[in-house]
């Protein structure tokens, strides 16, 4: 296994997409991910690829549109105003079946908001970001090392189911820095029949197209789509779970939020308080039957998150509202301390008894 | 038996579903006929607009992207992008590349990206009914400027090639008309630089076509083809705006 | 199984983002679970720059360190804002060149080194970060102080390998420093 390195977050993640084959970034400056451009900007002329600063977000994703049309990876990056406008692309990318690599460092809204951390674009992200019937593959790191892994991993499921793969990270995640290991092995390549490429006058011409004005096409369309949803959901839901053999109360938590919680279990099981965690590393798939199993053995759920309650409807929805559901919550690019994450653990105790 | 006229082989055999009239038909003919005149079918990637020419990707027999509206300019960018052998070109309507795309249309140019854009002006907005377009003539009367385009309240049209031609990283703009013969034989002539010059690695082209839309404008076709070349050409007047191989020979 | 939470505090351009880099590059080649996070977050306030260094032997939980073990300060509004959150036990190490207070605390050890004094006297401007950082060395297990030269050749790049001699002396001087 190779050497670990020191790495920004946001570095690294850009590294592992160079490694991944991506060979197209197109983006647009926003805090707090600039230094995704600016890593891609001096990576990508030496290694043959191409970065493209566009003038707006909106240009940017429609440039990803036109690189995946022409059967190439490609991944553009932005942070939570800048995905709004995004929001238009990402509808035609599902409605156009393409794969692309959509990065939101996340930052405090709504509106202009602020820089700091934060996860309140989780009903966004995991709600398809704009209109029409759609998912996005949502993957949130909690780690460097996560970021690289995910990265690398979600480019081949942009190929492999032929839609958009979000990376849904923080200010946090991009800036800090891990001791990570870049050893990611082969990329695996997807044939692209469907790709312009130009038809050499030798087959029938390839459409790259959301438009179906007949309502039974349409319908048709939206219905193979949400069997391959299916299929992802029954295949590609990832977590992870920390101390929940014997767990009465269990946190859900995803990212930074699961780091502090987890200094915050610790806490408390050195208090004799029986609690685990349960983290979603895919936020769409949600690991539905993994957490309504869960809902059967524990006390009760707490959602720690840096948003205004967004991750705790999920945590309600499917575990079908069989256990009180507590919110542990800050927001607006405010962190809350292992310390608030403890006390909440303690009501939740009080509460169950 | 002597084939005297036939269908260009860039084009494919599905019907257009323009209104009588429409020169929307004719521009596709001569795009079809320097695609096949310049031999570069087979390598060319389409990107069609929202707007009338929206199902423009049926008509091309060429691979084609079809774009959400305004944007096809920064999705032909990405085509090109990952594959510079591909000829790329958008058709675009006035609304798509003057009023929404004017920002992808204007950053296409001033990065000089090596694709052909075809820019088919007709004063108003065909598909939605006939509404007031960027390219709406000063008291020409639309659905939402039934009282003529106030300039005072709404301001002026906006002249692309104009505008375009301060943009250094442009290379080639022409404004042409399809309401006769010599003007469609001008137009031809135009569309083909412009797709030579993109295979020749030239840069940033585009063709505005004054164009006609007898539906809306409440015209005949035949009086529409008088109202353009009495109305559109003066406003827009025809000729080349910018062309910086040909003022490279000059000097 | 040791675990340090160090906060590194005081004003942009002092190199203290530059100070904690140092520390987890050499926990980096110890083999051990580190993490660094610059001031990103609501603790960005109050004029300060600071940086969260975590070197640990178990894996890092939250890479923010809101209640620090070892505290480093280089400016009052650092000292005035991180002091009360310091652990009990904890250790404050201050710039007192540029900190005329003493530390309150009486349940933290406190000690003080003129570091941007000794800097400019000893023509080693700009490395104040680095001979503070030698005292600390000195005064916790924080790493080594034989490993500072390999730590060093990792974290001055390339280009900059000219600077690795008056780091050197910076942390030599700190190391050194008799109260």
């Amino acid at each position: 296994m190779a050497d670990k390195v020191l790495m920004k977050g946001n570095e690294a993640m850009a590294e592992a997409a160079i490694m991944a084959g991506c060979r197209h970034y197109l983006g647009y400056p926003i805090t707090p991910q600039t230094e995704i451009a600016a890593y891609m900007s001096k990576r990508m002329p030496k290694v043959g690829g191409t970065f493209l600063q566009a003038e707006s977000e909106i240009s940017a994703i429609n440039m990803v549109i036109g690189v995946a049309s022409a059967g190439k990876r490609a991944m553009t990056s932005s942070s939570s105003p800048g995905i709004s406008l995004k929001g238009e692309g990402l509808s035609y990318l599902a409605g156009c079946d393409l794969p692309a690599f959509v990065v939101n460092v996340q930052r405090g809204g709504p509106g202009l908001g602020g820089i700091q951390p934060s996860q309140a674009d989780y009903f966004q992200a995991t709600r398809g970001t704009s209109h029409g019937d759609y998912h996005m593959i949502v993957l949130a790191p909690n780690s460097v090392q996560e970021m690289v892994n995910l990265t690398f991993q979600g480019f081949d499921m942009a190929d492999k189911y032929r839609m958009t793969v979000m990376l849904l990270a923080d200010g946090t995640m991009g800036q800090m820095m891990e001791p990570v290991s870049l050893d990611m092995g082969e990329v695996k390549s997807y044939d692209k029949p469907w790709a312009v490429t130009g038809t050499n006058c030798e087959r029938e011409h390839n459409i790259v197209n959301s438009l179906f004005l007949k309502p039974e096409l349409l319908e048709k369309k939206n219905f193979e789509r949400f069997e391959k949803y299916n299929y992802i959901e029954e295949n590609e839901a990832l977590y992870e779970e920390y101390l929940m053999d014997d767990a009465e109360v269990c946190i859900v938590a995803y990212g930074i939020s699961a780091r502090i919680a987890k200094n915050a279990i610790d806490a408390a099981r050195a208090k004799g308080i029986k609690v685990g965690m349960f983290r979603p590393i895919t936020l769409w798939p949600f690991p539905k039957k993994e957490i309504r199993a869960i809902a059967d053995k524990v006390n009760s759920f707490i959602s720690v998150e840096l948003s205004m309650g967004q991750l705790i409807e999920d945590v309600k929805l499917y575990t079908e509202c069989t256990k009180p559901v507590y919110l542990c919550n800050r927001t607006g690019g405010m962190i809350m301390t292992p310390e608030e994450v403890l006390q909440k653990i303690e009501e939740a105790v009080g509460g169950n008894k | 038996m002597a084939v005297v006229f036939e269908k260009p082989k860039a084009l494919t055999d599905a019907t257009l579903h323009y209104c009588p009239g429409c020169t929307h038909g004719i521009i596709h003919r001569l795009v079809a006929e320097v695609l096949d005149e310049l031999g570069i079918q087979g390598k060319t990637v389409g990107i069609a607009s929202v707007g009338c020419s929206v199902m423009s990707y049926d008509y091309f027999d060429v691979d084609m992207v079809q774009a959400a509206h305004g944007r096809a300019p920064a999705v032909a960018t990405g085509v090109k992008r990952a594959n510079p052998e591909n000829i790329v070109f958008t058709y675009q309507g006035d609304g798509d590349l003057a009023a929404i795309g004017t920002a992808e249309t204007v950053h296409s140019a001033a990065r000089g990206e090596n694709i052909t854009i075809i820019f088919v002006n007709n004063a108003i907005y065909g598909m939605t009914g006939g509404q007031m377009a960027p390219t709406t003539l000063p008291g020409q009367v639309t659905q939402t400027s039934p009282y003529g385009r106030d300039t005072n309240h709404v301001g002026f049209p906006l002249k692309v090639c104009e505008l375009l031609s301060n943009v250094d990283g442009a290379t080639y703009l022409e404004r042409v008309a399809v309401n006769n013969v010599k003007n469609i034989k001008n137009a031809k002539k135009a569309i083909k630089k412009a797709f030579t010059y993109q295979t020749e690695g030239k840069g940033f082209t585009l063709i505005e076509v004054l164009s006609t839309c007898p539906t809306n404008w409440g015209l005949t076709p035949v009086n529409a083809l008088k109202w353009l070349e009495e109305n559109m050409i003066p406003y827009y007047p025809l000729g080349v705006y910018k062309d910086k191989y040909a003022e490279e020979a000059e000097k | 199984m040791t675990t340090t939470n160090m906060l590194i505090a005081g004003f942009g351009g002092q190199g203290i983002l530059f100070t904690g880099k140092f520390l987890a590059y050499e926990g980096l080649l110890e083999g051990r679970e580190v993490s660094w996070l610059p001031s990103y977050g609501p603790e960005m306030r109050g004029g300060t720059a600071n940086c969260s260094v975590i070197l640990s032997d178990i894996p890092v939980g939250s890479p923010i360190v809101s209640n620090p073990d070892t505290l480093l300060v280089m400016n009052l509004p650092s000292l005035d804002k991180y002091e009360d959150a310091t652990v009990a036990g904890g250790k404050i190490f201050v710039d007192s060149a540029l900190i005329g207070r003493k530390v309150n605390r009486t349940d933290v050890e406190a000690y003080y080194i003129p570091a941007t004094k000794l800097a400019s006297d000893e023509g080693l401007t700009g490395l104040a970060n680095m001979i503070l950082l030698g005292f600390v060395i000195k005064h916790t297990n924080v790493i080594p102080f034989e490993n500072i030269e390999r730590a060093l050749q990792k974290v001055v790049p390339a280009s900059k390998q000219h600077l690795i001699e008056s780091n050197r002396k910076a942390l030599e001087l700190g190391y050194n420093y008799a109260e």
